[in-house]
């Protein structure tokens, strides 16, 4: 292994970290005046870590010459994808932070950093290809994440969320590492190609155990079905800031990271986690559309969406071909954008005091006294439902014609009668604010930040988005072939 | 023969100091138990020839761990007395989870005679490297192979602080903090003042 080599392949890591570390110097010295400098400059060097790993994904960059220091991490054309969404979505989070926590007079310093450290994070998730860099990466994240959660001390439902998430994300962390100890024991070898190697031919009952713990333990990190319950109270209670970004890049993160285990490290035994994906996807679906129903507080129905949206791209896994893989980065790239824009009109809902307005029934008449912001939000929730000439109808679109070029055919069916339950509350949500008597209370004005994001999102799910499909599922293609090189 | 002694030895010094933890009325007698015990796991572990998870033991169970919970203990002031109080209402449940586990360690045992589970064996290369210490074995590889894994987890640890002190730390007002620099450039003519009071006035400061 050559150290030159390996150092320029965590290069985008490298600088993440030496610019975490300087402005965590700047914000030592010039304190909380200083927090929306250094926002923009986390931001910046996210740009620049994006541009940095960019060429991996155009080149199509796979096999041996990615692979860095002895195996442990792959800079390959797959990690290079999510990496661009993780940087975007993260990047997009921080922009709309400022304008949230200064109506507080609670934005410190410390958050674009921890931000920063948290994209750091899932950065080297995605790019894991060893069980340890795996569970050092959702650590670097999560760590992160549950001080993000518990950072508005102003509002006591944000250390509760953090407290909540802390405790939950912990007992996760345990059943992964649990289950990676179980692999370890069974397969000799933390690398995945190397477990891939050993678990050849039937597996024995205790590699079994020790993979579903895993599954266990990265279901937990995207909210799928049974283990999400910690995502509807935390993304309540967590400043709304944190909840786009909770929503957007953790969750591309654990799924690539998610996607590489079933596909890379347990690629021999694909009948094995099959039907456990197959599961998740299904009850996922189910309860995501189902538990939304009764919600009135429109963070807690956007968390449930997003439990019903991981259903359908663990559908594509659950195909475990590179056609599906390639659509559940497409499904990735859609729903991220979808929710920044869904976020970012929340964000805006603020009453003349400028208390943040969460609760559905608030939005009622909301197309009369704000036509814009109605507009978007509606544009999202039909996108969300997937309904065609929005862009969310693809995303939906290419995973199940992924399921059903795999065969799973029972599995889409009941994918496609899930989504329509969904397609109730997102329509219940435009209907408050379409048709029902103007409640008032949503009030101030747009911030440029928050408009400019909303704006673009709005563009990207609006027909207009079916010009990127080429473009878009090339490179979702170019990135899956790294997945299967060499399987 | 002498492996063989200091196995009773330290095995059955664990067993007591485990079972005095439960049993000590007092909480601090009850950590400092504990840490009678970790001492003695850890002699355990030297003598199936893991060292440096004996030493882990010792430096951070008893070290860090145990002495937190000491702390922890001396500084809540819990009346055990009221927690006592609740023994007899929960005796029964109490009992049966103790049953329940009897009953658990009978079948466990019972199966095991009739013959173990085969989950399957390691191999591969989880096997210890030939002839070195562990300590050695870990130290060769911990600052080349996983030296990326490293610096990532010196990260980790980074985050988890910069958490801890944006969630603890206050600006408070109303403290009166030392300001070394201000009492160094403090100078005799600021500090004191001669003032000739009047008979039967007082000094006002």
């Amino acid at each position: 292994m050559n150290w030159a080599v390996s150092l320029r392949l965590v290069a985008a890591e490298e600088f993440l970290s030496v610019t975490g570390l300087v402005l965590l110097l700047i914000a030592g010295w010039a304190g909380d005046k200083a927090a929306r400098a250094i926002t923009w400059l986390s931001v910046a060097a996210l740009a620049v870590a994006a541009v940095l790993v960019a060429p991996a994904l155009t080149h199509g960059a796979m096999g041996a010459e990615t692979s860095a220091f002895f195996g442990q991490f792959a800079a390959d054309s797959f990690a290079s994808f999510a990496k661009l969404l993780v940087y975007g979505a993260a990047g997009v989070s921080l922009a709309l932070a400022p304008g949230f926590f200064e109506r507080f007079g609670q934005f410190r310093a410390e958050y674009p950093i921890l931000g920063l450290f948290a994209a750091l994070g899932m950065g080297i998730m995605v790019s894991a290809t060893d069980m340890l860099t795996l569970y050092i990466g959702l650590e670097m994240n999560s760590l992160a994440a549950y001080v993000l959660a518990a950072m508005l001390k102003t509002d006591d439902r944000s250390p509760e969320a953090g407290l909540k998430y802390f405790v939950l994300g912990s007992l996760a962390s345990g059943i992964l590492l649990f289950g990676i100890s179980l692999t370890y024991g069974f397969a000799g070898t933390t690398n995945f190609a190397g477990i891939s190697h050993a678990l050849q031919g039937t597996m024995s009952t205790g590699a079994l155990f020790g993979l579903v713990f895993i599954l266990a333990g990265l279901a937990f990190k995207i909210s799928a079905v049974p283990f999400h319950m910690w995502t509807p109270d935390v993304y309540e209670g967590a400043p709304t800031p944190v909840t786009t970004f909770f929503a957007t890049a953790p969750k591309v993160a654990a799924l690539a990271l998610t996607m590489r285990v079933a596909l890379v490290a347990f690629g021999a035994q694909m009948a094995a986690w099959q039907q456990i994906i197959a599961f998740l996807a299904l009850a996922s679906i189910i309860v995501g559309a189902l538990g939304a129903i009764g919600q009135g507080n429109i963070k807690r129905l956007l968390a449930y969406s997003s439990i019903n949206n991981v259903g359908f791209m663990l559908i594509g896994l659950a195909a475990a071909t590179a056609g599906g893989a390639s659509a559940v980065l497409v499904y990735l790239a859609i729903y991220i954008v979808m929710s920044l824009g869904g976020f970012a009109v929340i964000l805006q809902l603020r009453d003349a005091e400028g208390q943040s307005v969460e609760s559905i029934s608030d939005l009622a008449g909301l197309s009369r006294t704000k036509p814009g912001l109605a507009f978007v939000l509606a544009m999202v929730m039909f996108s969300l439902a997937g309904i065609p000439p929005l862009f969310g109808f693809w995303g939906k679109f290419v995973v199940f014609q992924a399921a059903v070029a795999a065969g799973l055919v029972p599995l889409a069916t009941v994918g496609i009668a899930a989504s329509v339950i969904g397609a109730f509350y997102y329509l219940k949500v435009i209907k408050v604010m379409y048709f029902d008597e103007p409640a008032d209370k949503v009030a101030g004005s747009l911030d440029p930040v928050h408009g400019l994001v909303l704006y673009a999102s709005a563009l990207f799910i609006s027909p207009l988005g079916y010009l990127l499909t080429g473009w878009l599922g090339g490179l979702a293609h170019s990135a899956a072939a790294a997945l299967f090189h060499g399987a | 023969m002498i492996q063989l002694l200091a196995f009773y030895l330290f095995a059955a010094l664990v067993v007591a100091s485990g079972l005095l933890v439960i049993l000590a009325r007092n909480p601090v007698h009850s950590v400092l138990w504990l840490i009678l015990a970790f001492f003695n796991a850890a002699g355990l572990m030297i003598l199936i020839g893991a060292e440096f998870i004996a030493m882990l033991l010792v430096i951070v169970y008893v070290g860090a761990v145990a002495v937190l919970f000491l702390f922890v203990v001396m500084m809540l002031d819990i009346d055990f007395a009221t927690l006592r109080a609740g023994l007899v209402k929960n005796f029964p449940l109490g009992l049966s989870i103790a049953l329940i586990l009897l009953a658990e360690l009978v079948l466990g045992l019972g199966a095991n005679s009739a013959g173990v589970l085969h989950l399957g064996v390691a191999d591969g290369n989880a096997a210890p490297l030939a002839g070195a210490p562990n300590i050695e074995a870990i130290g060769a590889v911990l600052y080349s192979r996983y030296l990326f894994l490293f610096e990532a987890a010196g990260v980790v640890l980074l985050v988890a602080m910069i958490g801890a002190i944006v969630l603890t730390h206050r600006e408070r007002g109303g403290i009166k903090p030392q300001n070394i620099s201000k009492q160094v450039a403090r100078r005799p003519e600021e500090a004191t003042v001669n003032t000739q009071p009047e008979v039967g006035k007082g000094v006002s400061l």
